[in-house]
């Protein structure tokens, strides 16, 4: 299975460039998740690589060959699309077959393929179907077996869940996971769904506006992020991000929000020792706080504020509570939750060594 | 004109399924009132518009010409007789042929099936193109093509007549049906692009990176999606050119005019006295093919102006 390379790429629409010089290099077998909110220039890039899009300047290399001029048929790729994209006249094998017959595959091994991929996706009883007779997920499967029976060297999804309800999504999810494990393709899979992005990849790139943001494992994303969109965008309950100032006490390092409470740094690992009276912005993810009640000793930071409410998720539960003109979210446990009444000033402790530290003014982490 | 109208409610009654029992609940607290008397009459009128005149040459073309001279046009022939639609399908003379309608029959049969498959094909391969394939200047192409379907036939005629004589198709069947094939082109072709330019980017991609073939997805992909549209075209083009007067008469030379104008010819320049009832005979053999074309394909003809390309 090939790697896939992205080398200073740029797209304009006449007068709006879209992306500018981007880099990006997908190892083969990796499950590479093109995370970013909607009109981030996600599909754009995938299109580029699928050849449905033209490159305005850069190379795009898949194993040791320059596709950036090649017919997409002829680039070794299958993709699964948002809206499935199943020929409508055509039942499902035949919409299995029409790939395969068109590349002239003789019919034997067009069988056999198809046979395949109809038991690998458990489609078998819908094969003399057409698209209008199928659900949702089940033209999902057919899609995903459209591109299956091509043995691409290079899987592409464009938000290939987004049309499905929560619970077939995560059933796809597990499945679309399942067969990256079995068959080892090199894939990119383009969502909005950072849920998508952290149980799937096992690499993400962050954009935001056509820019990459961030490269790296789901957990150094979810652990450090590079700046304060990755730091906004990953995570749900979102992770709180606080003004403050870079104070220094005893020689140590420590930071005092606006509204006064302190959180010590001195653990925090600087990449340059920031002076004192910067404008920093403290990141505090809600599970990391020591719960309402816990003992609270060698903690970073210690606050006493109001409950504004509480949110019950299913397993998890959420405490909101009132921070300057804000509001700091916390997990708590759900059966705590349910006796914390709004408007009790809870006190809850911020372990060291887990805040995130980032530059006011630029955003970038410190 | 009744079958389209009854199937078109039809139509409409399954597109709306979902609102149906609100519909049904209103209509049930409404009884004639002023309203939809007013309509009535009024649809009244226009029937009796239609029916009258189509009552008279019937009744007309079945009469026998002492029962017509005596003048009485909306009574019931006294002995019923086909001897006029005989008399006007073999024998009646035009111009100095003297061979019936069947000629002018034959040569519009002749003029429209050339011209269906020449046009259709065309403008639906080009409209294919326009919309589902990047083409340079397809933009300005597009525009030329629409002014193009507001030209009128008399403004080119002359040049027209020119270039077929120059190609040597002048008043032969061929040129009428080329003729006809190109007047109609840029309206086809439009109605073809617009039609696939609804068929989603997504199923296109798709295509192209499975097949990459303008044809092959044309021919597997695009053509089965076209049933409705071809359905339309096929009612329009028919009645088009199967009605057709100026350019039959123009290009058409001897005895290779459609059959309006063979029934022009009939009525207008027969010698002696008129023969009304062959002339009523021969005008209903002219209107019968685009009617029959009507009724067999008719309620596909709703189906197929109101769906898209994707069903479901
Ligand atoms: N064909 C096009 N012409 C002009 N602008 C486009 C075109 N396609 C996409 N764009 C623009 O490029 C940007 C990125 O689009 P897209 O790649 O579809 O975003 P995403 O898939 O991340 O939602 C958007 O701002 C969009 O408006
Ligand atoms: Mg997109």
């Amino acid at each position: 299975m090939p790697s896939v390379h992205f080398e200073h790429i740029v797209k304009a629409y006449g007068a709006v460039t879209v992306l500018d010089d981007l880099n990006l290099s997908v190892d083969d077998g990796d499950f590479l998740v093109l995370l970013g909110p909607s009109g981030c220039g996600k599909t754009t890039l995938l299109n580029m690589l699928a050849g449905l899009t033209d490159v305005t300047d850069g190379r795009i290399m898949i194993g040791e060959r320059d596709v950036t001029d090649l017919d997409p048929k002829d680039r070794g790729l299958a993709m699964v699309f948002q809206s499935y994209a199943l020929y409508p006249t055509k039942t499902v094998r035949g919409n299995l077959k029409f790939g395969l017959s068109a590349a002239k595959l003789p019919r034997e091994e067009v069988r056999r393929r198809v046979e395949w991929a109809a038991q690998v996706l458990q489609i078998e009883p819908l094969m003399d179907r057409r698209p209008s007779q199928l659900s949702g997920g089940q033209r999902q499967r057919v899609a995903i077996g459209r591109a299956l029976v091509k043995h691409a060297d290079v899987l592409l999804f464009d938000e290939p869940l987004s049309n499905l309800d929560a619970k077939l999504r995560t059933e796809m999810r597990l499945e679309i996971k399942r067969l990256h494990d079995e068959l080892n393709p090199t894939v990119v899979y383009v969502t909005h769904d950072q849920i998508e992005a952290m149980t799937m990849a096992t690499k993400i790139a962050v954009m935001n506006g056509g820019v990459i943001q961030q490269f790296g494992t789901p957990d150094e994303i979810y652990e450090t992020p590079a700046n304060l969109f990755v730091a906004s965008f990953i995570g749900a309950p979102a992770m709180n991000l606080k003004a403050a100032r870079v104070t220094k006490r005893d020689g140590r390092v420590a930071g005092v929000f606006d509204g006064g409470q302190t959180i010590a740094l001195d653990d925090y690992r600087f990449r340059a020792t920031p002076e004192e009276g910067r404008p920093i912005v403290v990141g505090m993810r809600p599970e990391h706080f020591a719960p309402p009640g816990a003992p609270l000793d060698a903690a970073a930071a210690t606050l006493d504020l109001p409950l504004q409410h509480t949110e019950r998720t299913g397993s998890d539960a959420t405490g909101y509570l009132k921070f300057d003109d804000g509001l700091l979210a916390l997990r708590v446990e759900p059966g705590h939750a349910a006796r914390l009444r709004a408007g009790e000033t809870v006190r809850v402790g911020f372990p060291r060594g887990k805040a995130n530290l980032f530059d006011a003014a630029s955003g970038e982490r410190l | 004109m009744t079958d389209l109208t009854v199937t078109e409610a039809a139509a409409g009654a399954t597109a709306l399924k979902r609102r149906r029992p609100a519909a049904r609940t209103r209509r049930r607290h409404r009884g004639l009132n002023g309203r939809s008397l007013a309509v009535l009459v009024f649809l009244t009128m226009c029937a009796l518009f239609f029916c009258v005149p189509l009552y008279v040459v019937l009744t007309t073309s079945l009469k026998t010409m002492e029962e017509i001279r005596q003048g009485q046009i909306f009574a019931l022939p006294d002995t019923w007789t086909l001897e006029a639609w005989r008399f006007a399908w073999n024998e009646a003379c035009s111009g100095i042929t003297c061979e019936g309608l069947k000629v002018g029959f034959w040569n519009s049969v002749r003029i429209l099936v050339p011209s269906l498959i020449l046009s259709i094909s065309l403008a639906m391969v080009t409209g294919y193109a326009l919309a589902l394939w990047e083409v340079k200047w397809a933009g300005t192409f597009l525009f030329l093509l629409f002014l193009c379907a507001f030209v009128p036939l008399q403004i080119i005629m002359f040049p027209l007549i020119a270039i077929t004589r120059s190609m040597g198709v002048y008043g032969t069947i061929l040129g009428v049906a080329v003729v006809h094939a190109v007047m109609s082109m840029p309206v086809l072709t439009l109605i073809f692009r617009n039609y696939y330019k609804d068929i989603p980017a997504e199923i296109m991609n798709a295509a192209i990176m499975d097949s990459g073939s303008f044809w092959r997805i044309f021919g597997e992909i695009i053509l089965p999606m076209s049933g409705n549209i071809l359905i339309v075209v096929l009612i329009l083009q028919i009645t088009n050119v199967w009605n057709d007067y100026l350019i039959g008469v123009t290009f058409g030379g001897y005895n290779t005019q459609p059959m309006t104008v063979n029934l022009a010819n009939m009525v207008t320049v027969s010698t002696g006295t008129a023969s009304y009832n062959v002339d009523m005979a021969a005008a209903l053999l002219t209107a019968i093919p685009p009617l029959v074309v009507y009724f067999l394909v008719g309620k596909f003809f709703v189906a197929g102006i109101t769906a898209g390309a994707i069903k479901g």
